[in-house]
């Protein structure tokens, strides 16, 4: 089998300047991967938003007697996430000028403001005096900032995980860094999503 | 690459493990998903046989309602899409383009290892009552019937669900960036056409089932009311969420199998397809305006008159590509030299079988035809002209088609013939008639039916008998010509294809050399020399 597949491809040798193997690796395509994954990733929160949309639009009151949303926290929380956005970029552009130590201290930063956000969210969970299964209001509320959570929790994970790697000398370096782009890129999602969230299930039930 | 240095092909244990070459990983989706076959297809015979009777005797009721449900699950989730999409799209689409693999091996292989757990929790469903609400699982139903399998049968479809997007992430990067440079999208073979259409329609759609699911495993599980009318929720909601999806998933089954048409029909009437560019964007108009109709679903659901309206008519209009693709495969067929052998029988049937289908899906897209028949028999019939006379017929005609390519021998023909020939009758015996049932009004889902439907309904069931004997004589002839079929060299169906310029079966990585696109996909008499099996083999790409 081999060495027919090889034997009648001589034309095409020509035209594909054969040089080895080397045909064998292909382009880095993780980044157009995570993209992809994300946009569909966004559809999915985008169900969830249609369905709070809904379901406002169908109440009399919204949000109904006794589950109303505190907002001093959760504004306080969108400035620490919406700002995590821009350390994180420092940590891309360390990488870039071949800085690991600046990588390893942004990325750090955005760690514990990510952390910070999430200890927010659960100090704000435990405080609010009503739970998930009060309403619909409520179910949705915790349903949406639950799976967001879930979404900071995982891109919590990707940032740990390039700062281990980031250990070993020259694992990343400035022309090699797909990795800390992509832990970039998905923490940027995060936050464009919680700010149409935050839109949404806050700013929006004080009208 | 480190694990197969110096070899060509795999061994046989390795196609058991987690492999990330992309032929293992086709053969893996559609050996498993033939197996979920022939269990949903028991199931079907189970209950086709319980409704020769008009009295619930031979099952009990609410086995036969886990078995509605879980047919209708398995029959779609496990053995239409990774068959289609999972199986021969792995398989042929970096074949295709000339790629040595998908972009993302690894992923891949995870896609694929999401299934078996998925299949697990179905059967496993079955130790607490297997789900019951139908594979459209509406509550209030699905909230108040065997929780606990109702859960598993939840979570199945989420891991399937993320198979799905994992690898429709992988087909379309694969796509877009790893083509042969000398492929350009106007000489894309037009499965990979349609596998592009079916990747961005998975993408699109199955994250919003997800959602769907995880608020009804909340109301089940955890004391949240999205989908419950008594405290403040909206049944018709979850209804929105599903058919978001599962109305473009009829598409995810069929769109596959529209790209396998083109090859099959074009390849075995040596003859240049017509209208290639018709056919490719048809897939890309499908693929955006299915994701506008799913309401024709839900006419009896309350649904207000401008919704009616909207969707009645952007389900005529999603018909308009599906007959522009019927045509060119008329128009294809028409003064060929055409090849009459299995996998080109079961192509032509499908056809057939799919214009059936297809015009009751027409009567069914329009509201005033639907308050009628909804949910009784005429929905069945229809579903199952375009998915087994459309998408089963379809895999078929694929697997005696490319079996030359995956196994490096042909399938018996004679067999062959003969399963197409109780195929074709079965499917027709069984689900012509319920046309009539419907139309009648007896409704689906049922146990027991009144007395004046049984002839008819032991007509489907013979029909149905005939069907499960169908699958007889495919699986001897699959497995005997594994082994000790005819044996096939690279291009025995002189195809311009790209993955007929390898050897039969395919090295690791897929060439030695990689191919070149000298023609157009099906440039067949053009000018071009038509390679033949006298030549020296896999020189095709090259002349």
């Amino acid at each position: 089998m081999v060495d027919t597949a090889s034997t009648g491809m001589n034309v095409s040798a020509e035209t594909h300047v054969s040089d080895g193997h080397d045909d064998h690796e292909h382009a880095d395509l993780r980044i157009w991967g995570l993209l992809t994954f994300l946009a569909s990733e966004s559809l999915m929160f985008g169900g969830f938003f249609a369905v709070y949309i809904a379901y406002r639009g169908m109440s009399a009151q919204w949000p109904p007697e006794g589950t109303e949303v505190e907002l001093l926290l959760p504004t306080i929380n969108t400035i620490i996430l919406v700002s995590s956005s821009f350390v994180i970029h420092m940590g891309d552009t360390a990488i870039k000028k071949n800085d690991v130590g600046g990588l390893r201290l942004w990325y750090g930063i955005t760690l514990a403001m990510g952390a910070i956000f999430l200890a927010g969210q659960a100090y704000e969970y435990a405080t609010l005096g009503y739970g998930l299964t009060n309403n619909v209001f409520s179910n949705c509320f915790y349903i949406l900032t639950g799976f967001h959570g879930l979404h900071v929790f995982v891109g919590l994970l990707l940032i740990l995980g390039v700062m281990w790697r980031s250990r070993r000398e020259g694992h990343y370096n400035e022309s090699k860094h797909t990795g800390v782009e992509m832990a970039e890129i998905y923490w940027h999602f995060v936050d464009i999503i919680w700010i149409v969230l935050f839109t949404l299930i806050y700013i929006l039930t004080l009208f | 690459m480190p694990s197969h240095e110096g070899r060509t092909s795999w061994r046989w244990y390795e196609y058991f493990t987690f492999n990330v070459d992309h032929k293992v990983i086709g053969i893996q989706y559609l050996v498993t998903s033939f197996f979920f076959y022939l269990v949903g297809g028991a199931m079907a015979v189970a209950m086709r046989t319980e409704l020769a009777t008009p009295d619930p005797d031979f099952l009990d009721p609410s086995l036969y309602n886990a078995f509605l449900t879980n047919h209708g699950t398995i029959m779609i989730f496990l053995w239409i899409v990774p068959a289609a999409i999972g199986g021969f799209g792995n398989y042929l689409l970096p074949l295709m383009i000339g790629a040595r693999d998908m972009a993302f091996p690894k992923l891949n292989a995870i896609a694929f290892w999401l299934n078996p757990p998925a299949g697990l929790l179905i059967m496993g469903s079955f130790f607490f009552g297997g789900a019951q609400a139908g594979w459209t699982s509406y509550p209030p139903l699905s909230l108040i019937t065997a929780p606990t399998a109702q859960s598993m049968w939840i979570l199945a479809i989420v891991l399937v669900g993320t198979s799905s997007i994992l690898g429709s992430v992988n087909f379309l990067v694969t796509l877009i960036k790893m083509r042969v440079p000398s492929m350009n999208w106007n000489s894309l073979p037009l499965f990979c056409w349609a596998m592009f259409a079916t990747s961005i329609l998975a993408l699109v759609s199955t994250p919003v089932l997800a959602a769907g699911m995880v608020l009804l495993l909340f109301d089940i599980n955890f004391g949240t009311s999205f989908f419950k009318p008594e405290a403040g929720g909206h049944v018709v909601m979850y209804q929105h969420l599903f058919w978001f999806y599962s109305h473009p998933a009829v598409y995810l089954m069929i769109l596959p199998i529209f790209g396998i048409m083109s090859e099959v029909i074009s390849i075995h009437s040596r003859k240049p397809i017509f209208g290639y560019k018709a056919i490719a964007y048809s897939s890309l108009a499908i693929c955006v305006i299915g994701l506008f109709v799913w309401v024709h679903h839900m006419f009896t659901s309350g649904t207000p008159p401008w919704m009616r309206l909207f969707f009645t008519i952007s389900t005529m209009i999603v018909a308009v590509p599906t007959g522009v693709k019927i045509f060119s495969w008329v128009a294809t067929l028409w003064g060929g030299k055409i090849r009459l052998n299995s996998a080109m029988l079961f192509a032509i049937g499908l056809l057939a079988m799919f214009v059936l289908g297809g015009i009751s899906g027409v009567t069914l897209g329009t509201a005033p035809v639907d308050i009628h028949v909804h949910d009784t028999y005429y929905v069945v019939a229809h579903f199952h002209y375009v998915l087994f006379g459309g998408s089963v017929f379809g895999i078929y005609s694929a697997v005696y088609h490319w079996f030359p390519k995956m196994t490096g021998r042909f399938m018996n023909e004679k067999l062959g013939i003969l399963h197409f020939v109780l195929t074709f009758i079965g499917t027709n015996l069984t689900f012509l008639p319920m046309h009539s049932l419907g139309l009648h009004g007896m409704p689906r889902r049922v146990a027991m039916y009144d007395p004046q439907f049984t002839t008819i309904n032991q007509l489907c069931t013979f029909g149905a008998f005939v069907l499960g004997l169908s699958v007889i004589p495919f699986f001897i002839n699959a497995a005997w010509s594994w082994t000790r079929g005819e044996k096939a060299d690279g291009n025995p169906w002189n195809a311009l294809t790209l993955e007929w310029t390898t050897a039969s079966p395919p090295i690791i990585e897929n060439w030695e050399v990689l191919p070149t696109v000298e023609t157009g996909p099906y440039e067949y008499g053009m000018g071009k020399e038509i390679p033949n099996k006298s030549e020296p083999k896999v020189s095709v790409s090259a002349q």
